[in-house]
This record gives structure tokens, C-alpha cells and sequence, in this order.
């Protein structure tokens, strides 16, 4: 087993919203009327439903309440024994399901103002990122910017599944705000499920969901890369978070050998998508799909042909590895230093 | 492709004599816009004529994503005699058959009955481009063997197809897309998996298709590009599908190609397929074993495109954790990103999986020798 070091940062672990009804010291009187009056009911996106067995290890679950609604929890769980400097919390609470711009701007409002008083206030150690309401591109630049201001957010989050393509003009003032506040733009697992959650229509099960993931990532990297979004905003990063890995390489063989067959569709894709991905992409460490056999992982980092793709993550409290095991076996010692603290803190700038 | 490559900057390596091969992605074209009408009833010709095709996408002609090159093909494969690329036998015999010593080529039709919202004219086409494909094409060589097409929305139409042709030698396989109205576990299509079972024939899975879904779960992508890179998504998910559905389980004998959506992914998708089930297997107890076993049994891939990292002997760790035994060469004629069979495997294969590659793993499957 790869051995963790101290200073660690985790990219991405999940603090849960407990209920709906946690937000409504931080909404408006009008909303805070629209809750109770229309009896609205929590917001648990069928992504991560509670029970799950991936949603939680087993000695991760609370005996009440959501699995990651403590924070006591999580520094026991995580922050304390991987010794780590910094954690980022990746919030998954269902906002982004909403239909209304006007609704969903004043949930994710809320939502990061309970982020900073409910956990960023309470340990040091913690980062978060700043949960945006893409039914309004003019919305979610106004919530980046408000809580630009501090600088404990250090990312902007959004779903891989979300109305429209991420690469697509609309959403670029999105990105022209990141670049220029020095947060890279996080994009989680999870769909808003506003179109069908696979690229052939709506399965029947939750393991479907949860696997496809990955074609989810794949198809927005895609559209990242062609839509021109790096050769607009050359500085801006992005984070693929609860991704997978181990489809990285070949993804990039199949995309790479396209673009040189079509890229008069797409002339402004000025670089290569695989050098691209080398400068502007990362990716959070698990789940990592892969047999347990440290020669195949050794393969496939070779394939990557870089080692600063993969930041250290564990997902709490996903269920994604059991003990201390965060990291595969097979990684050389000094990988684990790129992954667990220099890759982090090359990617974000607020960390230092 | 008649694009030019970057040269690699070690040596090629053509085969040194014409191997015979497979080539289990072939495009058969209609010369003319009423090749078809003499299989089809009147009733269906004056359909054609006065209210024409309507897949379940907006675009009366052609795809809603441009191609890049006319009907995605070859500018040099135009047939001397006119018509579109594909569309003659004796020209397809000069281009790629015979120059290529060609001993096994699998027909794929395209533009069919698949993917329309009128069912019954769905089967009606599907049934002549059955009947056309052994009038104009395998009965005048025997090197080429047909796919069955089948109206895939309507599972029991598609499985009297099946039926129909069964036993007929000029079929060798069941021919559906990969996009359809509802993934491919799905039980609407169960009845097509067990006819095809039952005929002892595998079911190829063509990339493309139409179902009216978004072509990626976060909707619809702008560009030609997005869309061809995007079938081996689309196809990943319609794996998943079949081995989370049970279909495989359900249907021990059945064999799929994935045809033309790449083969580099099948590796990760298995592990994470592997990886999720343990987790999560009480949601789909009928799936009674690991998912990288059904796969390992009952899948295939076609070749074409290749993927083609930067490091060519990369691909090698891949094709060993697939399998030497389950890959079948494929060109796609008369398609643009066709691969040239000399070039397409990089050196250093053994002369027992440069035979299977190429030709044994084909002709095994398809039960031609």
C-alpha cells in the first residue's frame, strides 16, 4: 500500500445539508415563505440517495441523520487521521434540480452562506466551493463574485450533468469570472436531471446512473475542448471531480485522433486536446476503477504520460475504499507528494 | 481516412505479403433513390414519395450534424459508373475487396428502417434492405455476408425478421444502432435478443442511430465532432445497459460486436462496472456475477478507429486486458475515417494475434471458415 503523508489536501469531501428546512436562517423572508407556506420537501437528487451503500461506508454512517451532516464526524473520519492541511467541501445538496432561476439563485445563496457559517467558521482547515444556479448565467456570475470576497472559497461547482453542454458560449461570462478570481471551476458527479442521465436515454437503476458517470465527463471534456473554452480563458482550470481515472488515456487517444481528422470544423481549438487537458484539466483520485494489481495502475499512470493530472481525494463520505487505503497501491512516494500536495496547490491558487 | 497523418517517425510496417482478412464493417449504398422500391409494397413507395422518412430527429435529408466529407465517405470512392460512394459492387471490389485480399466482409447498412417513428414502415424497409442486400450484393460475392437490419423499436416485428432469415447463409449477424429510444437492456427489446439467440446469430451494435434523446446526458452538443467522439459514450452506456438489465444473464449465448465506438474504453468501464456491483449488487440481483465476466464472454469489438495514442505500443496494454481473441478488423468502407489495414496495428504483435486480429477471431465468430 502507497503510503499517506501529512499536509495532505482532500479535494473534494461532502458536508450534507441536513434538511431543506437547515436553509432557512439563511433565506429571505419571501423565500423563507415559500418554503413553509408551499411545504417544500428536501432536496435529495436521486445522484446520492441517503441509503445508498456507495453514499456512505459503512463506518462512515451516522446513526441518524445524512451521512455527512457532522462536522465532528468529518474531522474524525478524515481530516484528523489523513493529517491533512486542507479539505474542500463539495456540497450536493439537490439546488441544482430547481427550474426556477429566481428560486434556485436564492437556495445556492443560501446554501454557501450555511457553508461558511455551519463548517468554513467552525475549522480552519476547510475550503469550499461556491455552488452556482445555472438556470442564470447572470445569477451565477453575481454569486461568484459575492463570495469571491472570501477567500476561503477556492473553486466554482458545478454538476456534469446539467442542462446543456458545459463548453457552450452561454455559460462562458461563467468562466471569464472564474479565470479572473483565480477559482478553478469544479465539475462533480451528479445530474440536475433535466435531460436523461445517459446519452441513450433513462435507464432503470441507480448502479446505471452511478457508472455512467463517466460518460458524463467524457462527453463534457469533449465539449470543453471544442467549444474553445481554454483558447478563450488559457489561465482557467478545471477540476473533474468523482470522475473516474482510469478512462483518461484512451478517451484522449479516440478525441485526439478525431480532432486531426475534423479540426477545420473547430479551428480555434488552437492545441492539441491532449495537451490541453495537460495544462487546463485535473482530475480527484477516486473512485478509481481499476483491478488492485499495482501493474495495471502502473500502466495507466504511464498512459497518462503526465503526473499532474490526479489531485488526492476521498470522498467522504463515499464509500470508495475501506480503512486508510485513499491511495491504490503501486504509486511511487514521489507521486503521492504530486498528488496529495503539489498537484492541489498548483491548481488552486487559494490554497496558498 | 484520406487525411494526411502525421508521419510516425519509425518505419511503417505494411504486411509484407496481402494477408487474407476480415473486414467486419462494410457500407453498402443505394445507387439511386428508388433502389429499394421494387421490395417494397405500393403502399409504402407512395408513403416515400408523399411523406418521406421521419426519424426521430427534425431533418427531413441527411443528419442534423453535418458530416465532415459528402455521406461521410471517401472522395476517392466514388463509383466510375456514378452514384454515391459504396453504392457499386465491381468498384468496391477494385478499392478494397481485392487490393486487400478481403475473405470476409461483413455488410452493415445504414440508412434503413432503424430509427423512425412510423413502426410499420420501420420493418417494411428493414425487410427490403434484407432482400436488397442479398440481390445486389452476396449473392454475387461470396466473400460478403449480410447483417440482418430489424425495425429495433418493435421488438416483436424485429424478432419475426429474425425468423425469417434465420438459417439463410447470406446473414451472419443481427445489425442494431446503438442509439434507440430507451438503452439497449431495455425489455422492449428482449424479444430481438432471443431470436437472435435462438438463430444462433450475434447482434452487432452499430454506432449511430436516433431515439430523440440528447446525444449527451447534459443535452444537445454543437458540433460533428462532439458526435462522432460521443458514440463510444453513447455506446458505453448501452453495455451497461445490456449487463445491468440482466440480458446476458438472461440469454447465456447471446455474442455482441460493439461495431465502429472504439474498444479503448471496455477496460474501465468493466472495472467500474466491477467496482459499482460490489456495492451495489442488491439493487440488481439478477446480475449474479461480476460484469467484466459477461463481457469477457459474450462481447466483441470492431477495430476501426482505432484508437491511436502517441506512444503506439500503449494500445497493446490495452488489447491485452480486452482480449487478442475478441477483436475483428474493420475498415469502414467507404467511410472517411476508414483504416488502411496495413498500418493500423503497430509492430511487435505475434504472428498468432496478428492472425487472430486480422482474420480468426472474425471468421470463429461469424462461423465462416
Amino acid at each position: 500500500m502507497a503510503s499517506l503523508i501529512a499536509g495532505g489536501v482532500d479535494c473534494d469531501v461532502h458536508p450534507a445539508v441536513p434538511h431543506l428546512t437547515s436553509l432557512l436562517p439563511y433565506l429571505n423572508d419571501y423565500w423563507r415563505d415559500q418554503v413553509t407556506t408551499r411545504g417544500m420537501v428536501d432536496l435529495v437528487s436521486q445522484s446520492y440517495p441517503k441509503n445508498s451503500p456507495i453514499v456512505a461506508r459503512p463506518d462512515w454512517r451516522p446513526e441518524t441523520g445524512k451521512p455527512g451532516e457532522s462536522l465532528e464526524d468529518m474531522q474524525r473520519h478524515v481530516l484528523d487521521p489523513f493529517q491533512l492541511t486542507h479539505a474542500i467541501c463539495n456540497p450536493l445538496y439537490g439546488v441544482q434540480m430547481v427550474f426556477s432561476e429566481d428560486m434556485q439563485a436564492a437556495f445556492c445563496r443560501a446554501l454557501n452562506d450555511w457553508l461558511v457559517k455551519e463548517w468554513l467558521d467552525r475549522d480552519p482547515r476547510l475550503r469550499g466551493s461556491i455552488v452556482i444556479p445555472t438556470q442564470s448565467v447572470e445569477k451565477s456570475v453575481a454569486e461568484i463574485e459575492r463570495c469571491a470576497q472570501d477567500r476561503r472559497f477556492v473553486q466554482v461547482l458545478m454538476l456534469v450533468m446539467g442542462d446543456s453542454p458545459l463548453g457552450k458560449r452561454a455559460l462562458w461570462p461563467i468562466y471569464e469570472a472564474a479565470e479572473r478570481l483565480d477559482l478553478p471551476i469544479g465539475v462533480h458527479a451528479g445530474s440536475a436531471y433535466h435531460n436523461p442521465p445517459s446519452a441513450v436515454g433513462w435507464g432503470s437503476y441507480h448502479i446505471e446512473d452511478y457508472v455512467g458517470q463517466a460518460q458524463a465527463f467524457q462527453t463534457q471534456l469533449t465539449s470543453l475542448i471544442v467549444e474553445g473554452v481554454f483558447a478563450k480563458y488559457p489561465r482557467l482550470k478545471m477540476v473533474m471531480l468523482e470522475s473516474g481515472v482510469s478512462w483518461i488515456a484512451p478517451y484522449l487517444w479516440r478525441l485526439h485522433k478525431f480532432w486531426r481528422g475534423v479540426r477545420m470544423e473547430t479551428p480555434w481549438v488552437d492545441r492539441a486536446p491532449l495537451e490541453i487537458v495537460r495544462s487546463n484539466i485535473r482530475f480527484s483520485l477516486q473512485p478509481f476503477d481499476a483491478p488492485p494489481e499495482p501493474e495495471t495502475l502502473i500502466r495507466l499512470f504511464d498512459h497518462m504520460q503526465s503526473d499532474e493530472l490526479v489531485l488526492f481525494s476521498t470522498d467522504y463520505p463515499h464509500w470508495q475504499f475501506d480503512g486508510q487505503d485513499a491511495l491504490p497501491e503501486g504509486l511511487s512516494p514521489d507521486l503521492v507528494r504530486k498528488i496529495m500536495i503539489d498537484n492541489p496547490h498548483a491548481t488552486y491558487p487559494r490554497l496558498s | 481516412m484520406n487525411i494526411q497523418f502525421r508521419e510516425s517517425t519509425e518505419a511503417a510496417s505494411p504486411l509484407t505479403t496481402k494477408t487474407a482478412i476480415a473486414d467486419c464493417d462494410i457500407h453498402p449504398a443505394r445507387a439511386t433513390r428508388t433502389e429499394l422500391y421494387p421490395y417494397l409494397a405500393k403502399r409504402w413507395q407512395h408513403h416515400l414519395e408523399v411523406y418521406g422518412v421521419h426519424a426521430y430527429q427534425g431533418m427531413m435529408e441527411g443528419p442534423p450534424y453535418p458530416k465532415a466529407q459528402p455521406n461521410a465517405s471517401r472522395r476517392d470512392a466514388y463509383p466510375p459508373e456514378g452514384g454515391p460512394q459504396g453504392s457499386s459492387l465491381s468498384f468496391m471490389q477494385k478499392q478494397l475487396l481485392d487490393p486487400n485480399n478481403v475473405q470476409l466482409g461483413v455488410l452493415n447498412p445504414l440508412n434503413t428502417g432503424q430509427g423512425i417513428r412510423n413502426h410499420e414502415l420501420s420493418a417494411a424497409l428493414c425487410s427490403a434492405i434484407n432482400d436488397w442486400q442479398i440481390d445486389k450484393w452476396t449473392s454475387k460475392d461470396k466473400r460478403l455476408k449480410a447483417s440482418i437490419v430489424v425495425g429495433n423499436e418493435d421488438g416483436l416485428s424485429a424478432a419475426a425478421e429474425i425468423r425469417e432469415r434465420a438459417g439463410d447463409k447470406n446473414f451472419v449477424q443481427v445489425l442494431l444502432l446503438s442509439r434507440n429510444v430507451e438503452p439497449l437492456g431495455q425489455r422492449r427489446y428482449w424479444p430481438i435478443y432471443q431470436a437472435a439467440e435462438e438463430a444462433g446469430l450475434p447482434v452487432g451494435v452499430h454506432a449511430f442511430g436516433f431515439g430523440g434523446n440528447p446525444i449527451t446526458p447534459s443535452g444537445w452538443p454543437s458540433y460533428y465532432i462532439e458526435e462522432m467522439v460521443g458514440h463510444s459514450q453513447c455506446q458505453q452506456s448501452a453495455l451497461a445497459s445490456l449487463v445491468l438489465e440482466g440480458v446476458f444473464e438472461r440469454f447465456p449465448k447471446l455474442k455482441m460486436v460493439m461495431i465502429e465506438a472504439g474498444f479503448g474504453w471496455a477496460p474501465s468501464l468493466a472495472w467500474r462496472l466491477d467496482k459499482a456491483w460490489q456495492r451495489l449488487r442488491s439493487e440488481v440481483p439478477h446480475v449474479k456475477r461480476p460484469p467484466s465476466e459477461y463481457i469477457r464472454e459474450q462481447v466483441w469489438w470492431t477495430t476501426q478507429p482505432m484508437e491511436d495514442p502517441e506512444r503506439r505500443e500503449d494500445l497493446f496494454d490495452v488489447i491485452k486486458w480486452i482480449g487478442w481473441d475478441r477483436l475483428l478488423f474493420a475498415t469502414d468502407y467507404p467511410h472517411w475515417d476508414y483504416d488502411e489495414p496495413s498500418r493500423v496495428l503497430p509492430a511487435g504483435v505475434s504472428e498468432t494475434n496478428r492472425e487472430a486480429f486480422y482474420l480468426g477471431n472474425a471468421q470463429k465468430l461469424y462461423g465462416i471458415s
